[in-house]
């Protein structure tokens, strides 16, 4: 379970970031959105993968760790927060500046060019 | 318990119920009423934060269990004497900018003063908290109130530097959070103290994966600190935001090199075993070339303000070489160069916003404009904090850079640190000289039309300006504070002791 779980993760990341080098703001706020999934799986993981164990200390020997579970309540809650603000400002940019690209002004694509004249 | 017990967590507390207060509708359509409260607020955080200072500096360590559950498992506000001084500082700055704003900009869009609030509420629980995780959360408020205030009054500008800011950000969040996470799956505790003294005790396959969460830990604070090769947010973040915003970041990269200083420099510092110095390799080039860089930058900036931003970087190399000399005299040199640095770059933003305001059209570029009506006084204030920022006696930019040179002791080290410290003082000398003179001499006719600057403006300016002479008047109490607090820092705590503060 743990090789599946580590790959999911890694694959989730690497698609985040693959997507994030993209210099536009849309692609920019996927990928932030997969990472902050990837990055919220991770942290569930920190403390230990344990299936079928109460998440509080019991009678029991075997118990899940409970802290992780409540990092990545509050990691879940700012990654919306910020997803928000991050999608009216990607919004913001487009109306002031007139495209999406994350430096204002999309970067001269030669081959583009090419192919028109 | 009496309410002076709970003095620890008041510089949190007073800036978010303010902040509350200030949203409610009777309040917030009335910005008299919002300056009253929000500069009352602001001068009852400075009383607060000096008085836990003398406790602090008094009785040692204070230290607060939220809730009252203990460390490891409760979350600790712990004010040492390096924290306080800190929250301090953030109090004054608040101020300052408080009152600066006052005289208009905050007009220019909604919710100024309860976003400046919820960032110094940020800024203290950053400084204070002994939580590595409550630390991300504490960067999280700070950081999406600076998002907000940097975008405050809107424009293309703005916009366009605030979306590399925010999103550069929003990627370092994440890289926090995975490095928290990989500290926490080999140390099991968040706990400042708890896991400096877990660190030592790591088995031989946790020690690789330990070493790169803290080093990732070292980038996410690189980015906040701008340290080299992440510092390129910086200068186009704090010259395009508003006047007093800029001023009160002059701050917030402290907040990064603070943080570099109590993981990097003691909780992974001497005493962590196998792990012991792991950043160091890496910082001392970094801070090298981090001033190199900025000293160029400095002398290619066309306007005061992007002037100013390239200053705080090189004043973040600078800090960072004392981070990386990792002795207690070079610590405390620091400090005081710390405490000088977040001054007089913050009064440099304020009055570079009223120089802009009176030259019009040219701004603050470096370029022939008509007289400004005030050349006068801003001159004056200006030379002040020139020679304050260079470096140069009396101010304490003489006394901090003095202090750091001579606590460099080792040859090999002192090889490379005098040249650029001293070489970049130079670059000032000769940037901020050509600034003033184009700035204030190179004019052509009078600008009667130029809005003048409100007696407000100048009191906030004024504010910091003075505390820069005192900072020399008071040396040696001031120095020998910064000495207590590294001594403080470097000794560390351990879990044990922090539990018997605390009761």
């Amino acid at each position: 379970m743990e090789l599946v779980y580590a790959i999911c993760v890694g694959f989730m990341t690497a698609c985040g970031i693959f997507l994030m080098l993209r210099g536009h703001t849309f692609t920019l706020v996927i990928g932030l959105t997969l990472l902050s999934y990837a990055v919220n799986l991770f942290l569930f993981a920190s403390g230990g993968l344990t299936i079928g164990a109460p998440a509080v200390l019991s009678s029991n020997e075997n118990y899940a760790d409970p802290l992780p579970q409540a990092l990545v309540l509050t990691a879940i809650v700012i990654g919306f927060a910020m997803t928000a603000f991050a999608v009216i400002l990607a919004m913001r940019g487009r109306s002031d500046l007139g495209n999406d690209h994350v430096d204002g002004t999309e970067p001269f694509d030669r081959l583009a060019a090419e192919e028109k004249s | 318990m009496s309410l002076f017990d709970h003095l620890v967590i008041f510089p949190v507390l007073i800036p978010f119920f303010i902040a509350v207060i200030l949203l409610f509708p009777s309040l917030n359509n009335a910005i008299n009423k919002q300056r009253v409260l929000a500069i009352a607020a602001n001068v009852l955080m400075v009383v607060v934060a000096f008085v836990l200072l003398f406790k602090v500096k008094q009785q040692g360590i204070q230290v607060y269990a939220l809730g009252d559950w203990s460390a490891p498992f409760g979350i600790v506000l712990v004010a040492d004497a390096f924290s306080v001084l800190m929250v301090c500082l953030s109090a004054i700055l608040g101020l300052a900018v408080t009152l600066y704003a006052s005289a208009g900009e905050d007009k220019t869009g909604a919710f100024f003063h309860p976003l400046i609030m919820f960032q110094l509420m940020g800024i203290n629980g950053a400084f204070l908290t002994g939580d590595v995780f409550n630390l991300f959360v504490f960067f999280e408020v700070l950081l999406i109130a600076s998002y907000s205030l940097m975008i405050h009054g809107g424009g293309k500008q703005k916009t366009q530097a605030n979306i590399h800011y925010v999103f550069l950000n929003l990627i370092g969040s994440s890289l926090f959070l995975f490095a928290l996470g990989t500290l926490y799956g080999t140390l099991g505790t968040l706990n400042f103290a708890d896991m400096a003294d877990r660190i030592p005790l790591l088995s031989d396959n946790e020690l690789l994966i330990t070493k790169s969460g803290a080093l990732l830990l070292l980038a996410v604070f690189g980015l906040k600190a701008a340290m080299l090769p992440l510092h390129f947010w910086l200068p186009k973040a704090y010259s395009s935001t508003s006047t007093s915003v800029a001023a009160l970041f002059a701050i917030m990269t402290k907040v990064g090199i603070y943080s570099i200083w109590r993981v990097h420099g003691v909780m992974f510092g001497d005493q962590a075993g196998e792990l012991a110095n792991i950043a160091l390799p890496w910082l001392w080039p970094i801070a090298l070339l981090t001033i190199a860089v900025g000293a160029i930058s400095v002398l290619a900036s066309q306007s005061l303000r992007v002037l100013c931003s390239n200053l705080v970087i090189v004043s973040v190399g600078t800090l960072l070489v004392t981070i990386s000399v990792n002795t207690v005299q070079a610590t405390s040199a620091g400090i005081y160069y710390l405490i000088h640095s977040t001054i007089a770059c913050a009064a440099m933003f304020l009055l570079a916003g009223l120089i802009q305001q009176q030259r019009g059209k040219a701004e603050d570029r470096f370029v022939v404009a008509r007289a400004m009506p005030q050349a006068g006084i801003l001159g004056f204030i200006f030379a002040l904090l020139a020679i304050a920022l260079i470096g140069m006696p009396p101010l304490s930019g003489f006394v901090g850079k003095a202090l750091i040179l001579q606590s460099v002791t080792n040859a090999s080290q002192a090889m490379w640190v005098f040249p650029l410290i001293l070489g970049a003082g130079l670059i000032a000398l000769i940037a901020l000289s050509r600034a003033g003179t184009s700035l204030f001499w190179r004019t052509n006719g009078e600008n009667t039309t130029a809005l003048k600057g409100h007696p407000i403006q100048y009191l906030a300016i004024g504010l910091l300006v003075v505390l820069l002479p005192l900072m020399v008047i008071f040396g040696g109490p001031v120095s020998d504070y910064a000495q207590l607090a590294a001594e403080q820092l470097k000794a560390g705590l351990t879990l044990q002791q922090l539990n018997e503060v605390a009761q």
